[in-house]
This record gives C-alpha cells, structure tokens and sequence, in this order.
C-alpha cells in the first residue's frame, strides 16, 4: 500500500521525464515554424483557421504538460480555465457590441 | 494517533499550508491568480483587436513589423518554458545546483526577450510609431508593454529565487516554490503564444 502511495505521488509530483519535456519543446519548436511559414506560403482559405488551431495546441500543450495541469488536481483546471472561458466570453461579448465581427 | 498528527504537521510544513482540499493554498491562489490575468489580457488582446486598423497618423502594423526578428524572440521565451520546467524538475529532485542553472538560463532567455522587446520599440518609434500617434499605436504599446513588464517581473523573480535558493532560506517546500514561480513564467509565455499568432501574425 505503501509503495503505491509512493508511486502515485512520485508521478503526481514529477509529471514527466526531462526528456518528455524536451520531446514537448520540440513538437510547440516546430509548431512555431509552421505558424512563421504562413507568414511566408500563402495558404489560401487555411490561413486563419490553420494559424488559430496552432496556436489552441500550442496553448494547450504548454499548459498541459510544461504547467502540469494533465497531472495536476481538476481544481487547478477548473480554476484556470473557468478564468478563460470567462474572459473568452465577456470579451466576445465586448468586441461583439462594436460590431467588431461583423466589420 | 499521536503518530498520524505528527505526521500529518510535517508534511504540512514540508508543503506549505495545505486547504481542507488537501492541495497547497499557495498552489491554489497561484492558479487563481492566474485565471484572474487571463482577463486582464483578454481586456488588452480585445482593445488591440478593435483598435488596430484605426490608423489616420504614423504606420500601418504590416508597415513596421519584423516578422523574422519577432518570430526569433518568441522562440527565445518559448524556449525558455523548457528551461524552467527542467528548473522544476531539477528542483523536485533536491538538485540545487541544476535548479540553480536551469533558473539562470531561463531569466538570460527572459533577458533576451525583453533586449529584443526594447530594440523593437526603439526602432517602431524611430519609424513614427509613437504612442499617442494613433489607436492601433495605443493599443499596440499598451499590450506588448504590459507583457514586457510581467517578462521583467518574472526575470526579477527568478534571480530572486536563485539568492534565495543559495542562501538556503527557503523553510518550506522548495520544489513547490520553484514550481510557482515556473507557473507564473509559463502563463507569460502562453500570454505571448497568443499575442505572437494574433498581433503579428494575422494581418489586420
């Protein structure tokens, strides 16, 4: 019982390897390399929605893994992201009252 | 009885205090701190949008921005992520040493990030980018500077924690400690995740 209450608690406290965390910074790396080529290759119709998605991963990725929120406690998560969620929305809200998304 | 109270006082000694959760309060109000940032910037992110087209005076954004160079400093602070969470890591295995070198060469990243962010203003402003020179300035000015300042926070607060982590004046959880300063690092650099993609990237 002990060595399970051990173990449990050495994977919550330490998350990954050092070396998931550099497999991490190499993946979102790469991920910034594609967001700076749209800069560069015109990719149509993709262009917005291809730039937006990589940067939801790459927010994502970051929080998950580099923040420890995938192994953290869901109170951390709820905390967080009920703040985001909050400011998506109130924002939205805000720009949507200046016709921003219509112009 | 007497054992388990014994041990429950030194666990919540080695961890902080903890609330009737049984998570770190420092953890908890670190995190809410964090979501409360999240509209701070959300306000700022939002004014940018509506205002970055409005340009009567002084250069439009696709005029003055240098996408290559930005592109480097926002892999500089992306980087900089992984040198922190390796503090991190370092610091929950009780290696000072690493935890230590790890924390300078985040706060040299952060450094650098923030030369880069001077230089870029420097040069915005020599090619007529004032900030009172339109609202696309304003807003421009108003947000990348806000972040430049949490930047300039956090490289304070890293070599903060290196004189303190050397002198051995940390009576409680270091690892924790350490990870609440990297929280406070990594939403700066998703904050510049966001900006990065929507400031420079997307063309108003």
């Amino acid at each position: 019982m002990t060595t399970v209450t051990e173990t449990h608690a050495d994977t919550h406290e330490h998350g990954m390897s050092d070396a998931g965390y550099i497999k991490i910074a190499i993946i979102l790396a790469l991920i910034t390399g594609l967001e700076v080529s749209t800069y560069y290759i015109d990719f149509g119709p993709l262009f917005m929605p291809a730039l937006l998605t990589m940067m939801v991963v790459k927010f994502v990725m970051v929080v998950s893994y580099f923040m420890h929120l995938k192994f953290d406690s869901k109170i951390f998560s709820f905390l967080f992201y009920v703040g985001l969620g909050l400011a998506i929305f109130v924002y939205c809200m805000a720009l949507a009252t200046f016709k921003f998304f219509i112009a | 009885m007497a054992d388990i109270a014994t041990h429950d006082t030194d666990h919540a000694t080695d961890h902080g205090h903890h609330s009737s959760t049984g998570l770190s309060n420092n953890k908890l109000a670190m995190w809410l701190f964090l979501g409360s940032e999240c509209l701070l910037f959300g306000g700022l992110i939002s004014t940018y949008m509506l205002y970055r087209g409005r340009v009567q005076n002084g250069p439009h954004p696709s005029q003055i921005y240098d996408i290559p160079f930005t592109s480097v400093s926002s892999f500089v602070l992306l980087m900089s992520s992984l040198t922190m969470v390796l503090a991190v890591s370092s610091a929950q295995r009780k290696d000072d040493t690493k935890t230590n070198l790890w924390l300078l060469i985040t706060a040299l990243l952060g450094a650098t990030f923030i030369g880069g962010q001077v230089y870029e203003f420097t040069t915005f402003y020599r090619e007529g980018l004032g900030f009172t020179t339109s609202l696309f300035g304003s807003s421009f000015y108003s947000l990348t500077g806000f972040h430049g300042v949490h930047v300039s926070l956090g490289v304070i607060m890293l070599l903060s924690l290196m004189g303190i982590i050397k002198k051995g004046k940390i009576t409680g959880d270091k690892a924790e400690v350490v990870e609440l300063i990297g929280l406070y690092w990594h939403f700066v650099d998703i904050v510049w995740i966001i900006i990065f993609t929507l400031v420079y990237l997307i063309p108003s």
